[in-house]
């Protein structure tokens, strides 16, 4: 490794090429912003690969930087990359390039180039919250990830937009106030066993009394939980998805929303490991009715973007199990699941957001019989809503797979129940595709183009990268397990040893040490 | 009897002070003297000029506190001043927040080529006379003159060392400020009624201030905060004396910072005053009034302290819920500003209660003055900034303050609504803003010093304030404009300088807020 702060240059970079996009002129529908913007966000990816690259597997933390930023708060400008936070910025990485190509006309009508720096500098700050190494540093970015947030679904979304925009905003406040009144909960405790300190590894080493630590926990945890979405604070997801565009859908769940899983993963679990385990069964109860309950609800919709939203409730209820069973299948299972429920949610949403284009309506009931006028949207469409649906073969299944043994290992009874999960998502996925692409053909879907080089240009990597990993999931898994496992070492839990009846999770064990 | 002895004055650590008493004096033989056509211009200049010989004072008096040779600042002027680390950081940020007072004070094209004062104060709102002073072009340069003098108050109101100082300070500070409330050129009769609402409510609460220092006397036998000190750790007298007055105290200070349950007269003088004098009475009198209460109780009551915090912990908390619940309910900006004024005191008011013995601080954790200090740095240059920018949205009548007036500014002008948006941001605690920086700090230091339900109770009203301050980026930004829309008349490169400063000290406080937290750390230490 050479001594260039990549890490840096990955967070400057997009974040230039937001500013450069946005002191562009907003003609409407102007190409320039545009191009630069896809320019950068591909260039972005290009690092973000190369950093993939030059990431060694088990090698702990790379990457890192640090300097000192605040010292009267203890607070570092420190980053560093480790299984869990690279698999996220690859995710993200990969992802934007593909939104702003599907997302290309989304924003003509308005201000262009707001929208594609925005774009850029979500990805930026999306980016450092991934690879944040001082809790400060990753506050003071996860608040900020708001602001272009809200002005992407406010400025660019469909009806009713200001107040899903307000709606969005208000519960994420509120998530990060509560997290506030912990993050400066730990400087108080980090103060009084000495110099404050925010580094992660600092922290890690501190001695909480018990009601300390679960105190500091929940203040975590809530603003995670909202930020999933977990059930019961779930509320803000379908209105968000509904009223944004599919691309800043895309940026919501399948990248910002991930800092809600990722957070309880790396702090929730590794700064407070007794509370972790005090608060399982709760969170697992939590898990469990988000699962079935946001299928439910999907099953219910005739509008497809609350529909993919409601999904990822259920998907999310997933990741939360797996990390919160305390075992190794599942907490790898759950780091994938965030990577590959990117993949899934991705395509569905922007295939959702052609056919919404073309039509004009996003209610599934004033859809029907597309499969004829444009069969290749149509076959995109069905590969979508499988991989979410878990079809083995696609990347998806590996990673529900893992967490499902994690949960039977955790309990039969709680793997039992999240099973009736993949059930009920066929059902929403195959009614949806049922009633959208099969059936008579309406006149004014006859005359439906078919998807173009552009689109399916946006789309195709995604389905590419989900075939693959599907097949062969095993260097996604050598980068976590590693890290999984020192994960696991610092909440001090250990794996049953027998009753792992799966082959995959037991091969996993192996290749990692 | 005595001897009588020549009282000692330390010039060399004193002539900011004195700079400022001096100005504001020349500004009144100016006013007596000039020809009238020159006033406002020799005032202007005049005004800058001291502010700018003090601001040079304070640095080079601040430069020797902070070599490290163990001066730690002194008692002066026979113990009735002090000038240590807090009183020299307070004074450049007054000094600071006056000179972006005088620009606006000086602003003449907003009201095209009048200023925003009354041009005949005595004339009756309606009358002839009025009419007859406003086609005349007069205009009241007094201004200027009252401002030093308010400024000079407010410096020996941060510095003051004993209580009858201190009162003299609060009387020198709000005088001047009863009056510049009710010269308003436009609303006379708003204005008139908030100028009278804030003297009575004033003079009623330095009442109660001054029967205090009777009764703090009568426990202590002394005016001087470290006899007042001492006499407490003796436990010498009847603690009931001492008690009341401490409340009576208390009431006094918290009805200048505006704190529940004394707030009210907030928002009703911040509406009425005229917007310039309200941008520099909000930032100027929160910065002397926090000043000179953390000086009385940590130097003259820290010993005394598990009986005050307590009492701060019951005021923070009410005062937070008071102003961002009500803020809510509010459609004027300027009352909406005001409330929003007073919900931060609750949070400046949580810092001070942060406040421990340095033997209990650990190494290079933050202690409660560093944190009330740079809040305060934090939040003037913001509020500031957000009434200058209040004084650019007009109309036919003048400004044109009520919320639904504002739609659609984004769309109208951009720069100014995206820096109203940026003020805004910041008071709500937004990350990579002052505001949010600020806000940590004295959390910190509250939570450090056990005050959880306070931090907690902080937390839960900055959520609450966030609904309305985003309210009205979504009314600037998503709403379309109603009728002719709001109209923003540019300013000349008065307002815009004063507006750059706040934009300019909320983005740098906001990202890189070290060298002026060191500052203020290194600057924290009160001698007695």
């Amino acid at each position: 490794m050479t001594d260039f702060p990549w890490l840096s240059a990955l967070v400057l970079l997009p974040i230039l090429g937001g500013a450069v996009t946005a002191a562009l002129p907003s003609r409407p529908a102007a190409v320039l912003p545009k191009q630069i913007a896809l320019g950068t966000s591909t260039a972005t990816a290009v690092l973000a690969a190369i950093v993939g690259i030059g990431y060694q597997a088990g090698g702990g933390m790379q990457f890192t930087e640090t300097y000192e930023w605040i010292g009267a708060f203890g607070a570092s400008y420190a980053l560093g990359v480790d299984g869990i936070g690279l698999v996220l910025v690859l995710l993200t990485a990969l992802l934007v390039p593909l939104v702003l190509l599907a997302s290309w006309h989304d924003a003509d009508t308005g201000n262009t180039s707001l929208f594609f720096s925005l774009v850029l500098l979500l990805e930026g700050l999306a980016l450092a919250v991934f690879m944040a190494q001082d809790v400060f540093l990753f506050y003071v970015v996860f608040e900020a990830t708001l602001i272009p947030a809200y002005f992407l679904v406010g400025r660019f979304g469909g009806v009713g937009r200001a107040r899903a925009a307000m709606k969005f905003l208000l519960y994420m406040l509120a998530g990060g106030l509560i997290m506030l009144a912990s993050v400066v909960g730990l400087y108080a405790v980090s103060a009084d066993a000495g110099a404050p300190s925010y580094l992660i590894s600092d922290l890690s080493q501190l001695d909480y009394s018990t009601w300390t630590g679960r105190w500091l926990f929940l203040g975590f945890f809530i603003a995670f939980a909202i930020k999933a979405p977990l059930f019961p604070v779930h509320t803000w997801l379908p209105d968000t998805t509904a009223a944004a565009t599919p691309g800043t859908s895309v940026l919501l769940i399948c990248v910002l929303d991930k800092i809600g899983t990722y957070g309880m993963l790396r702090f929730c679990l590794e700064l407070f490991p007794e509370a972790s385990q005090w608060a399982t069964p709760v969170v697992v109860t939590l898990a469990l009715i988000s699962i079935v309950y946001g299928a439910l609800m999907a099953i219910g919709q005739d509008d497809m973007l609350r529909l993919i939203g409601l999904t990822s409730l259920s998907h999310f209820g997933f990741i939360v199990l797996g990390i919160f069973v305390l075992n190794s299948q599942g907490m790898s299972g759950s780091t994938l699941y965030m990577f590959n429920h990117g993949l899934a949610t991705a395509a569905l949403f922007l295939v959702a957001g052609y056919l919404i284009r073309r039509r004009g309506s996003s209610l599934i009931s004033e859809q029907g019989g597309v499969e004829k006028a444009a069969p290749v949207l149509a076959g995109m469409f069905l590969i979508a809503g499988l991989a979410t649906l878990g079809l083995p073969g696609l990347s998806p299944f590996v990673s529900e797979f893992l967490v499902l043994v994690g949960g039977f290992d955790y309990h039969w009874l709680v793997g039992a129940v999240a099973v009736t999960g993949i059930v009920l998502a066929a059902i929403y996925v195959l009614l949806m595709y049922q009633r959208t692409m099969t059936g008579p053909t309406s006149p004014e879907i006859a005359t439906m183009p078919d998807l173009n080089r552009r689109e399916i240009g946006a789309l195709a990597p995604l389905v590419l990268v989900m075939v693959l990993l599907g097949f062969y999931p095993q260097p996604m898994l050598d980068v976590i397990n590693p890290t999984i496992e020192s994960t696991m070492t610092s909440v001090g839990v250990t794996d049953d040893e027998p009753d792992v009846p799966a082959d995959a999770a037991g091969d996993t064990e192996e290749e990692a040490k | 009897m005595s001897e009588f002895s020549k009282p000692v004055i330390e010039y060399g650590q004193l002539w900011p002070l004195l700079v400022i008493f001096g100005v504001a004096c020349a500004g009144v033989l100016v006013e007596a003297f000039a020809p009238r056509a020159l006033r406002a211009r020799t005032q202007t200049w005049l005004s800058l000029a001291g502010l700018t010989a003090a601001f040079v004072g304070v640095v080079v008096i601040g430069t020797g506190l902070s070599d490290n040779d163990g001066w730690r600042g002194g008692i002066v002027m026979e113990g009735a001043l002090a000038v240590d680390g807090p009183t020299v950081f307070l004074w450049g940020l007054l000094l600071l927040i006056s000179a972006a007072g005088v620009l606006l004070f000086a602003e003449r094209k907003l009201e095209a080529g009048v200023s925003a004062f009354a041009g005949q104060a005595a004339a009756l709102p309606g009358t002839e006379a009025e009419r007859e002073a406003s086609t005349q072009g007069l205009d009241h340069t007094e201004v200027f003159p009252l401002m030093m003098f308010a400024v000079a108050g407010m410096m020996m109101f941060t510095s003051a060392n004993d209580l009858l100082t201190m009162f003299v300070g609060l009387e020198v500070l709000s005088l001047p400020l009863y009056l510049l409330s009710g010269l308003a050129r436009r609303r006379r009769l708003l204005s008139q009624e908030a100028a009278l609402k804030y003297f009575l409510l004033g003079a009623f609460s330095s009442g109660f201030f001054i029967y205090g220092i009777a009764l703090v006397y009568g426990y202590s036998g002394s005016m001087n905060f470290a006899g007042i000190n001492e006499a407490i750790a003796n436990s010498t007298g009847n603690r009931g004396l001492l008690l009341a007055g401490m409340g009576l105290l208390a009431v006094g200070m918290l009805f200048k910072v505006g704190a529940a349950p004394f707030q009210a007269w907030t928002p009703d003088v911040y509406q009425g005053a005229p917007t310039a004098v309200t941008a520099f009475m909000s930032a100027a009198t929160k910065v002397a009034a926090f000043g000179a209460l953390m000086r009385l109780f940590y130097v003259a009551f820290g010993s005394e302290r598990w009986s005050w915090v307590p009492l701060l912990w019951v005021v923070a908390i009410l005062t937070m819920l008071v102003g961002s619940v009500l803020a809510i309910a509010q459609s004027d900006v300027k009352r909406m500003l005001a409330y929003s004024a007073i919900a931060h005191t609750g949070f400046l008011l949580t810092g001070v209660l942060g406040a421990r013995s340095s033997g209990v601080l650990g190494e290079g954790a933050i202690t409660s003055t560093q944190a009330v200090l740079f809040y305060l740095v934090t939040y003037a240059f913001t509020t500031l900034g957000a009434f200058a920018v209040v004084s650019l949205v007009r109309d036919g009548s003048g400004e044109s303050t009520h919320l639904s007036r504002w739609a659609g500014l984004g769309k109208v002008s951009p720069v100014v609504a995206g820096v109203f948006a940026l003020f805004l941001l910041s008071m709500a605690g937004i990350p990579l803003t002052a505001g949010f920086t600020g806000k940590w700090a004295v959390f910190a230091s509250a939570m450090s010093a056990g005050a959880w339900p306070v931090v907690l109770v902080a937390v839960l009203s900055s959520a609450i304030a966030a609904f309305f301050y985003l309210r009205v980026i979504v009314l600037m930004y998503f709403s379309d404009p109603v009728g002719p829309g709001p109209s923003v008349t540019l300013p000349s490169a008065l307002t815009t300088s004063a507006i750059a400063l706040g934009v300019a000290a909320t983005v740098v406080l906001g990202i890189v807020p070290g060298p002026v937290l060191d500052l203020a750390g290194a600057m924290g230490a009160f001698v007695r």
